[in-house]
């Protein structure tokens, strides 16, 4: 903490710098981790996965001025920037009394979130996970990059590399860079958007539309394809939650939270996103420096939940926006009366909500209200505020306290890949007990254990490597602790066994 | 002599450039619309000579601009590849000394280290991070300090002593813990007299010197130096 007497007080200071400086900006490197654990009939009791997590970047904020935050809270994620610049400026649109900002500035913010959620899917559908759901989960590592899908489906990553560039272009005409913009700002937005922008973005929209109903196609057809495959894979009953409209709409900026269960049941309706933290706890586990939350109401077995596209499109009552609202229907038929589960599931849904962000683009780049009017509220100070969006990978949480000397004194944020914790790990077991045979991993198992986390998108750089595959390594354990297998996989697609099956420990 | 005498001129890379008595060769090449890289040195205020970006070679010596006294015929180089070099590994030094995070720091755009830095072609720190502990100060109602970024050019220094009469700010310490200090018991910046209108609130070439709640108001991209390098900008307050 920033003592105020003068003396060089915060220690946390340099070690929170150090962490800003480097790690955002290099982003965490590293293998995935997963651990298998089996019980004496080779039985999967437990998956875990290990996720490397932004530890200390909150401890880096506090203590800095909160007109900061904003801009520096881009630095936690490289994929979604955008979402944590809106998450900060809606926390601290509380804090300095601007609830509501002018209806100029939430236009802004909200063309820019959908750019950025544009931006983040197609990266997501296209570039990460396309290879794996047209070649098949086992095809060769040199054919699981976006290169491979250009020589076999030239179209369809042309219209990815495109789609994701337009949404990259809405933020930068609203954030005023494509990487780390400073448009929004606590009260409200520091820029409109120039005629030129909007000419240019408006030009370039009915193709966007067009690629991203190709898309839905696409993936629907691939279900359609493989009803098996994609309705059993990876499989997990949860509870959904997310922000909807305060009419049930999908909502992406600002809403009300809405949980329902695994039976499409709502569970709670309504609540204003300040009480957000209040609805949750955070289980924590001896084995991960990343949380469990779950809804307090029913605890930690049966309160865990999942975020993002497929909560999102199921939890609200419609999309408003014709075509996105026409395709989830087709999408809903497939749970006949219930939610969709399925993990895979969750690409058809962003794809829904690619559709979506580019009909709404549309709506909003035809209101004046982005090129003039007022852009900045003020108000009465608070000492606290909460700012929850939809970020594309599922709500995003931030929670700031704010000292009088303007410093933040506490920072908390939950994000998707947090909420999905639990999620993700159910998915990762449910594979493993279908794919895994005795006590050896094979690289096959491994590969689905991927395409099962992938999709969920988790904010892990090794998720992330564009051309690489994601490092990974499992390991297998057994009743008393023993490692009874290995094995790993770099980012160029190497595959070892570390430390083979040790016989002698594994004996009984 | 005549002050103002046509023949009166230095030569600087092969320009001649004007001077009147008096006048040092960074202070004359400014006032001549030419640039010469310098971080402590501002037209209203005596030269300090601290920072040494703005070297120069006269000769066989290097000698910094801004306390060096123009002279007739005086042959004074500056855009040379060895002074580029050396001014390079200057601002590097600067970078790694403090802690610089231009990214979030609000006054990018503004910033004449980073301008500066741009001017010589800088794209990466080049020496290990120091990470030194520095603390801010947001103890004044209207003024943040952060510490983080002080270059110790001392221009608050000559700034509140010489036009606002207050010496609130002084330099401590020696070395590498040269440090700036401010002037109340408390050592806080709210038990000064220090107020937002003095020169000093204004003066500083970085970002440590701040108004409160400002921000990113203005938006990166219509900042001073996102308009022209600061090789063609106007002398002045940032
Ligand atoms: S003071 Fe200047 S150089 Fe330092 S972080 Fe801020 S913009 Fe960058």
């Amino acid at each position: 903490m920033t003592d105020l007497a003068g003396a060089p007080a915060s220690d946390a200071l340099p070690a929170g710098l150090r962490r800003v400086a480097i790690d955002p900006l290099s982003r965490v490197e590293g293998h995935g981790k997963v651990t298998l654990l089996v019980d004496e009939h080779n039985r999967v009791r437990q998956a875990r996965l290990h996720i490397v997590e932004f530890r200390g970047f909150e401890k880096f904020i506090e203590g800095r001025p909160y007109w900061e935050v904003p801009v520096m809270v881009q630095r936690l994620c490289g994929i979604c920037p955008v979402s944590h610049h809106l998450a900060a400026s809606k926390a601290l649109d509380h804090v300095v009394g601007a609830v509501p900002v002018t209806r100029s500035a939430t236009l802004l913010r909200r063309l820019m979130h959908y750019g950025q959620v544009l931006q983040s899917h197609a990266t997501h559908f296209f570039h990460l996970a396309s290879p794996d759901l047209l070649f098949g989960f086992d095809s060769e590592v040199s054919r699981r990059n976006l290169m491979a899908v250009a020589e076999t489906c030239p179209d369809v990553a042309r219209q990815g590399v495109l789609l994701r560039k337009f949404g990259q272009e809405v933020i930068r005409a609203t954030a005023g860079k494509r990487v780390h913009g400073t448009g929004s700002v606590p009260g409200g937005m520091n820029r409109h958007l120039s005629r030129e922008d909007r000419a240019l973005l408006h030009e370039g929209l009915p193709v966007m539309i067009d690629w991203a109903e190709e898309a839905v196609d696409l993936i629907a057809r691939l279900h359609a394809e493989q009803p098996g495959l994609y309705t059993r894979f990876a499989s997990v009953r949860s509870n959904l939650l997310s922000l909807v409209g305060m009419d049930g709409s999908l909502e992406l900026y600002d809403g009300v939270i809405r949980a329902r269960d695994a039976t499409g049941r709502i569970l709670l309706d309504g609540l204003s996103d300040q009480a957000c933290l209040e609805l949750l706890e955070e289980e924590v586990k001896p084995w991960t420096y990343l949380k469990f939350p779950y809804l307090k109401s029913l605890g930690p077995e049966q309160g865990w939940y999942r975020v993002g596209p497929l909560a999102r499109i199921q939890n609200c009552d419609f999309i408003a926006s014709a075509r996105a609202e026409a395709r989830r229907q087709a999408f809903l038929a497939l749970g006949q009366g219930e939610p969709v589960h399925a993990s895979l599931a969750y690409h058809w849904a962003r794809m829904i909500e690619l559709l979506h962000c580019l009909e709404m683009i549309a709506v909003l780049l035809a209101d004046p209200a982005l090129l003039a009017g007022d852009l900045m509220t003020a108000g009465e100070r608070q000492r606290a505020g909460t700012g929850v969006i939809e970020a594309p990978r599922g709500t995003l949480i931030h929670h700031y306290e704010v000292g009088d000397d303007d410093l933040v004194t506490r920072c908390n944020l939950i994000v998707s890949t947090t909420h999905n914790n639990r999620a993700m790990n159910e998915a990762v077991c449910a594979v493993a007990r279908e794919y895994l045979d005795g006590q050896t991993l094979t690289d096959g198992l491994l590969n689905h254990i991927e395409v099962a986390i992938r999709a969920y998108d988790p904010c892990l750089s090794c998720a992330t490597h564009a051309l690489g595959r994601m490092p990974l390594e499992l390991t297998l354990v057994g009743p008393g602790g023993a490692v009874l297998d290995r094995l790993r996989r770099s980012a160029e697609g190497r595959i070892e066994r570390p430390h083979a099956a040790p016989e002698a420990e594994t004996a009984r | 002599m005549s002050s103002a005498d046509a023949a009166d001129v230095f030569h600087l890379d092969g320009h001649d450039v004007p001077f009147t008595t008096g006048e040092t060769v960074l202070a004359a090449t400014s006032r001549a619309g030419r640039y010469i890289p310098h971080l402590c040195w501002h037209p209203d205020f005596a030269p300090h000579g601290s920072c040494r970006v703005c070297t120069v070679r006269v000769g066989a010596r290097l000698v910094p601009a801004c306390t060096l006294p123009a002279a007739t015929g005086l042959v004074v180089e500056s855009d040379t590849a060895e002074l580029r070099h050396l001014r390079l590994r200057l601002l590097q030094l600067l970078f790694v000394e403090g802690n610089h995070f231009c990214p979030s720091c609000e006054k990018s755009g503004d910033c004449q280290l980073q301008a500066t830095a741009y001017a010589v072609d800088m794209t990466g720190p080049h020496f290990e991070e120091f990470y030194p502990a520095r603390p801010v100060d947001a103890s004044h109602p209207d003024i943040l300090l952060d510490l983080n970024r002080c270059i110790l050019c001392s221009l608050c220094v000559r700034a509140s002593r010489e036009v606002d009469g207050k010496s609130v700010f002084a330099l401590g310490g020696h070395g590498i813990d040269t440090h700036l200090l401010i002037d109340s018991p408390s050592g806080r910046l709210v038990d000064t007299d220090f107020a937002p209108t003095d020169r000093a609130a204004s003066i500083c070439p970085v970002g440590v010197i701040l108004p409160k709640r400002r921000g990113f108001a203005v938006p990166i991209g219509e900042r001073r130096f996102d308009q022209q390098p600061i090789s063609a900008a106007e002398e002045g307050d940032p």
